[in-house]
This record gives C-alpha cells, structure tokens and sequence, in this order.
C-alpha cells in the first residue's frame, strides 16, 4: 500500500513485518528514528521482539551475535563510529556465518566529527564478509531489507547482510513508498529455520580457535559463497518481483541509458537520483550519456560491470568515500574489471565528492561530465573550497 | 560425575590448572540445562581447539571483551523462544576479560537485569598471554608487565573491586569463592543458579605457570590466601553483605611465600607490611575474624 | 555449505593428555578410602570416576600427573609414583 513517509519510519515498518525475535541498537545520528520507532511498536504490543538497550555498539553487534547463535532472527542499526566501534564484531559474525540484518545509515567518519552523509563507514568494512547492498531511494530501502533476510537466512549462505541507506537523504527524507503487506511478506520470506544453533537438546560449540592447519578453508567457504550469491541475488530477485511485483533484474546494477552511451558516471546510493536527472536533461538535449549504478557492493559485480561498461569509451566513477593514500574505492574496483581485458573505456576518472554531507548538485554532476573527457583524471576532489586551505600551521 | 559429560577431559590446560577445577565445578552445579558464552582466555583456548571440545553443553566463544553483551543476546533469545525458565545462561572469562576489557559489557549487562551468571575466573594476570598484569592482579605482584626491579617492587597498584563495583549495581546475588574451597564454590553456584536476575561470581583459581608454584600445590595456595584475608570469600545480596567466611587470619608471608611471583618481597619487610595491612584491612571491612568462643 | 567451525562434543574425543606424564602418576590404593568423592571433585581433567569405597579410579589416557588428588586425599589413599614404573592394567 502506497504511503508517504519517513525512510526511518518505512525502515522500521518493515522491520516489523520481517518479525525478528531480538532487536539490539545504540542510538546514533541518523539511525535514531529507525531504533526510537521499533521501541514504540514493542512496547505498544505491535511488535513481539525482545528489544534490548545496550550500552555500546560493540554490545548491541554482540547481543545479535548471541541471539542469532541461538537460532532466532535478528535486527539492528547504526552508523559511522557506531560501525566502526562494532567492527570486531562484524568481521565475528561473518567469521561465524550467523545472518545477521544491519541497516547501516551512511554517515561521515570522524575525525572531524560530522553528522552528515557519505560511504565512508561501510566502505571502510568491506573486507568483513557481509553483503553490502546500497539503496538509491526508500522505496529500495525498505525492499533490500526483505531481500537482506531472505538472502542472509538461506541455507546456501548463512551470511550477515548490511543495507546501506544514505543517512538523512533517505534516513529523514519523506517519500512515496509502496509499502509490503504482511501477507505478502510472508509469501516472500518464510520463517528462519538455522542451520546450526546453540540448543540443549543437541549442544554445539561454536567459535573455536582454528590455528593454522585449519583457518583458511573457511575464509575460502566465504569468499566462495559470495561469489555463488551473485547468481542467487538474480534467483532472489525474481522471485521478490513475483511477489510485489517490482523487478530489481540481478540486484547487482541498474544499467540507466547505458546501452549507447559515450559517457557514463560509475555512482552508489542516493546521489544516483541527482545523476539520473542530469542524464535525461543532457539525453534530452542529444548528448550520449549515463548512469551505472551500483547495488550490491560486496560482493563487486565484476563481470556485470565489464558486460555495461566495455563498449563505453568514457567513464568517471563517482565515490562518496575516499582510501586516504590511495585512490577512491569503487574507482579501484571499476579498473580492476578492464584491466587486462580487449575491451573496455578508453578513459577511467576517478572523482570523490559529497563528504561529510557536502550536497552534490546537478552541477557537481555537469562538473564532473565536463571534466570527462580525453584525459584521464587519476584521482580528484569535485566541490573541493580552495578558500579554505589557509595555510594555519608552520613556520 | 564420571568423566563429565559436561566438561570433558582430553583440554590442553596446565597439570594442576586452578580454572580447569573451577570450571568443571560450575558447569558441573549449573547443569546440563545451561548455555555458555566464554570470553577469550586460557579456559577458551584450553578447552576448544578445533577440530576438539571439552564442552558438553551449547557452548560459544565470540571475542575477549563481549562475553557478557553475548550471553545478553542468548538469554533475549530463550526468552523470545519461550524457553528462559528451563535454560541457565552463563557468561564467563578471566579476570582481564571481566574487570578491564569486559567491564562496560558487565555493567550494562548488570543493570539491564538480564537473568545471567557471569562468572570470573580469577588468576590476577592475563595468563593465556603470557601473564601481564590486569586491573585485579594484587599489590606487589610480579608480572611479565609490572615486573619487580631495581625501581619497582611489581605492581604498583590495588586490586580492582569488581564484586563491589557489581555488588554497587544492586543485584541479586554477588559472591567470590575460591577453588581452593570447591564444596563452598559449588554451593555458591547453585544458589545464584536458583536466583532471578543477574549474578556475579567470582572465583580465585591459582595458576601453577603464572604465579610460579608447583602443580599440585593449588589446593594449599588458594586456601591460604583466603586464610591470611587477602581473598576475602563473601556473599552480598542486593548491595548488603550478607555472609561472609570467617578465618582465623595468618600472616601474609606464609601466603606469598609459597609462589615465585612473590619471591622479590621475601627479604623486603616494608613491602609485606604493606600487604599485611591490605589483609588487614579486608579482614576488618569484611568482620573476617573468627571470635574466639568463649 | 562448508560453514563456520562448529563441533559437536559427541563428535570430539580429546587429546590423548596422559601422554604429557613424565615425572609421576597418581596411584590409588584401595586401602582406607571413605569414599569421599574429593579426589574425583578436584581433578582438572575430570578423569577420576568411581562411586563406592575403594573403587575410584584414573583415566590415565587423560591424567596428567598433577598431583591434586594424592594431595586432597583427606585418608592419604593416593599416592604419586613414578611414571616409569609399572602400571597394572585396569
């Protein structure tokens, strides 16, 4: 049913319908409402969850650790610090295949602290093992969650999922959203059945030491798994659009005038409403350009990537994030495809704007077309201020 | 008891490990109805080598720090799956994973009211990695990071007061036991398993590689140390002492003598005045004194 | 799925920790036991079992040789031997 609604709001909604047994958080700017909302649907008898108040991050990951051990569905939510004051426990609970569901709310990495929205708190854990898929709108955010619970509990994969929503845009934006119904929630996501759980009835232990005669099949089991999920991201997707009747093709890009384009911007989340805009205006005034955009992050689309991307001559991959030494991480990731390929674009850009909230504008965007042209640009800042690199300190 | 099903043998502790005791014991009075969530440490690393596992309950170890917040999420879950009232939960680890690292996922575990056991195993350093010393480690201590020199006489500082900083959380039961009393250790465990609501106890268990003692001498090391007061052994019940173990009290030398980390005291009377006093002090605090019948 | 390392005790035999025995072994006499069940409470391995008096015994697949029993022993029934002397074989 269509509503119109806070993204946070519609999270926690559908949440609800997912009825996970244990929920656990720890309030952080701008995951708060998500959190503030399931409160209220548990204690109003709406909900039957038990809904634990913790006293950190680490705790909150922890208690859905246990929970999920002991074999029931889970929930919980953060951001920035937040995830990264959780990250030992992230990499644990992939370590140990418990399918865990995280709505990460993309927030700015301190330091300087900033409330604002960029990817570099999710991007900064993609080597822990979980799925990383990024909605564009809230309407994919609130349907990633019932895909993150269908996909992490299935038997062939038991692995945690974060889905990734830019926070505040989409967290504190009001939208149209086609809200699941329960019934249909049902059809889709059947009850969780564990593989393995602790369980007096038949006792296990879980999370031994492993020295090195036996550690590294199993990060192999994972990174096999992640590379059998891409075929069942396509599985899963049909059958969600059979459902509710909206088609998210492999889940892993949406190609957007892709096919002849002589220029393309590479992007993930929000910012692809922006860059879709400034395609139909440039498409509409005859120029070839378009967006690929990035669903699932981990695991990295490479072969989709190459099939969009290899007979287009131009392109400039957008990141709202940034490795500090090195260059921008969806950039790395789009070279990686070509490289050593016949074909592919003849110029890879790489640009990282919109952090610590920055806007990035229709503007930013024609910036960044503009600059996309014969000469490759290695790695640069978009919307950078220049009048504020004073130089304060030195002799 | 044979052969515990609940704790097997075939673990790589120590010979004459005090927490190998300890452990057994308290799995042994909570039963085969009982969930454990370990903290890294000896009892972790000892006990669950893969492809091998000494436990014969469900049994989980995550990480050195979140023992308590993990044992959290078992108990939400039983109660969400109906299944609280017939299963213990447990949470368990060292004195470093309880006190230092752990002691912010304790408190909140406390205070949230969770009906959790949590129990410490109290050997006064971080032994699985090579016996630094921890926030419980007594004054004077030598150990491999607060080690007894020309400047230093070990440990400089007082040992940490976790069971009053959990008996300040106005819980049901706190109590601190030793494994040198193991009938006494096991009738504290079943007692807190009876108890609604979050538990604490804490065990003193002498490690024979750390605290440098010979292998079969845990019994007469852990006794004594609650027999000179250094190691109180008392119940509080919702923030109140409410037993206590009375001794008649014997000088602290008979204690520190008896272990090499102690060895750099011997001939330093200052320093054993100093501990003598600490004793001292836990004997008047706690009424340890047994009167002497009349 | 190859999945995380999870073990079933049932699943789990043990190290063979007898072997770590160098020096001596707990041998029980069979005397004076009251059958006060201490030396099978103390030992760390869990490897003593027995109920009536003068029938506990050690697992010596297990034992290593610690000391504890002889030395909770309240009747002095236990008592340590050298490993290298000869073993009945229960």
């Amino acid at each position: 049913m269509k509503e119109f609604l806070e993204g946070s709001h519609a999270i926690a909604e559908v949440i609800k319908s997912c009825q996970p047994g244990v929920i656990s958080a720890y309030p952080i700017t701008p995951q708060t409402h998500i959190v503030e909302d399931l409160a209220q649907m548990v204690s109003s008898g709406e909900l039957k969850s038990q809904f634990v108040n913790v006293e950190s991050e680490h705790s909150a990951a922890s208690v859905v650790l246990g929970s999920s051990a002991t074999g029931v569905r889970v929930y919980t939510a953060t951001s920035s610090q937040g995830l990264f004051l959780m990250q030992e426990v992230v990499f644990n609970i992939a370590g140990m295949r418990l399918p865990v569901v995280m709505t990460c709310a993309n927030r700015a990495i301190s330091a300087p602290i900033n409330i604002w929205n960029d990817q570099q708190d999710s991007i900064s854990l993609r080597d822990a093992g979980w799925f990383q898929i990024y909605a564009e709108n809230n309407q994919e955010a609130v349907d990633f969650h019932l895909i993150a619970y269908r996909l992490a509990e299935d038997k062939r994969v038991m692995l945690p999922v974060m889905v990734c929503m830019d926070g505040f845009i989409l967290t504190h934006g009001m939208e149209a959203v086609d809200m699941p119904e329960q019934d249909k929630v049902n059809k889709f996501l059947p009850n969780y059945k564990p593989l393995y759980k602790l369980d007096t009835a038949d006792p296990i232990s879980m999370g031994l030491l492993a020295d090195p005669d036996y550690y590294m099949e199993t990060r192999f089991a994972i990174q096999e798994t992640m590379r059998e999920s891409i075929s069942y991201l396509s599985e899963i997707s049909k059958e969600f659009n059979n459902v509710f009747g909206r088609d998210y093709k492999d889940l892993l890009v949406e190609e957007y005038q892709v096919k002849d384009a002589e220029k393309v911007i590479v992007a993930m989340g929000s910012v692809c409403g922006t860059i879709k805009e400034v395609v139909d205006e440039q498409r509409s005034k005859g120029k070839k350009v378009g967006l690929l955009r990035i669903i699932s992050y981990r695991p990295f689309p490479y072969a989709r990537v190459y099939e969009a991307l290899k007979d287009v001559p131009k392109v400039a991959v957008l990141d709202k994030s940034v490795s500090l030494g090195a260059y921008a991480p969806i950039a790395v990731e789009v070279k990686s495809t070509f490289f050593g390929k016949k074909k592919g674009p003849k110029v890879i850009s790489s640009f990282v704007g919109g952090l610590g909230g920055r806007d990035i504008t229709l503007e930013t965007i024609y910036e960044v077309f503009r600059r996309l042209n014969t000469k490759e640009v290695n790695f640069d800042f978009v919307d950078l201020k220049p009048e504020l690199l004073k130089e304060e300190y030195g002799e | 008891m044979e052969n515990s099903p609940l704790f097997k043998s075939g673990h790589t502790a120590c010979a004459g490990c005090g927490q190998a005791v300890a452990a057994r014991l308290v799995i042994e009075a909570a039963g085969a109805n009982t969930m454990i969530a370990n903290s890294t440490g000896c009892l972790e690393v000892f006990s669950t080598k893969y492809p091998e596992t000494a436990w014969g309950v469900p049994w989980i170890h995550s990480l050195f720090e979140n023992s308590a917040a993990v044992a959290s999420g078992i108990e939400a879950a039983l109660i969400y799956l109906g299944k609280k009232d017939v299963t213990n939960v447990i949470a368990q680890g060292g004195d470093g994973s309880t006190g230092d690292i752990g002691l912010q996922a304790i408190s909140g575990m406390l205070e949230r009211g969770h009906d959790i056991l949590y129990v410490c195993y109290d050997n006064e350093a971080y032994m699985n990695t090579g016996v630094q010393r921890s926030g419980l480690t007594p004054f004077d201590t030598n150990t491999t990071t607060s080690p007894a020199g020309a400047l230093s006489s070990g440990n400089l500082r007082p040992k940490k007061p976790v069971p009053e900083i959990c008996a300040a959380h106005g819980i049901p039961y706190v109590a601190t036991a030793s494994a040198g009393f193991p009938q006494d250790l096991t009738r504290k465990v079943k007692k807190a398993i009876s108890i609604k609501g979050p538990k604490y106890i804490q065990i003193h268990v002498p490690c024979p590689l750390g605290w440098r003692h010979e292998s079969n001498q845990m019994l007469p090391v852990a006794k004594l140390a609650v027999e000179t007061g250094l190691y109180p052994l008392f119940e509080y019940e919702f923030g109140v002492i409410t037993a206590r173990r009375q001794i008649s009290p014997k000088p602290v030398e008979e204690y520190l003598k008896t272990q090499g980390r102690f060895k750099h005291l011997l001939n330093n009377p200052e320093e054993i005045k100093k501990i003598q006093d600490i004793a001292d002090n836990n004997i008047k605090k706690y009424n340890l004194k047994l009167e002497a019948q009349g | 799925m190859f999945g995380p390392l999870n073990v079933k005790p049932k699943n789990s035999k043990g190290d063979k920790t007898g072997s770590w025995r160098t020096l001596s072994r707990p041998d029980y006499l069979h005397k004076n036991c009251i059958a006060c069940k201490m030396c099978l409470m103390i030992c760390p391995e869990g490897c003593v079992s027995g109920k009536e008096k003068n029938a506990f015994s050690v697992d010596y697949t297990f034992c290593k040789g610690c000391g504890l029993c002889a030395d909770i022993c309240p009747k002095k029934d236990i008592v340590m031997v050298s490993e290298e002397s000869k073993r009945e074989e229960s």
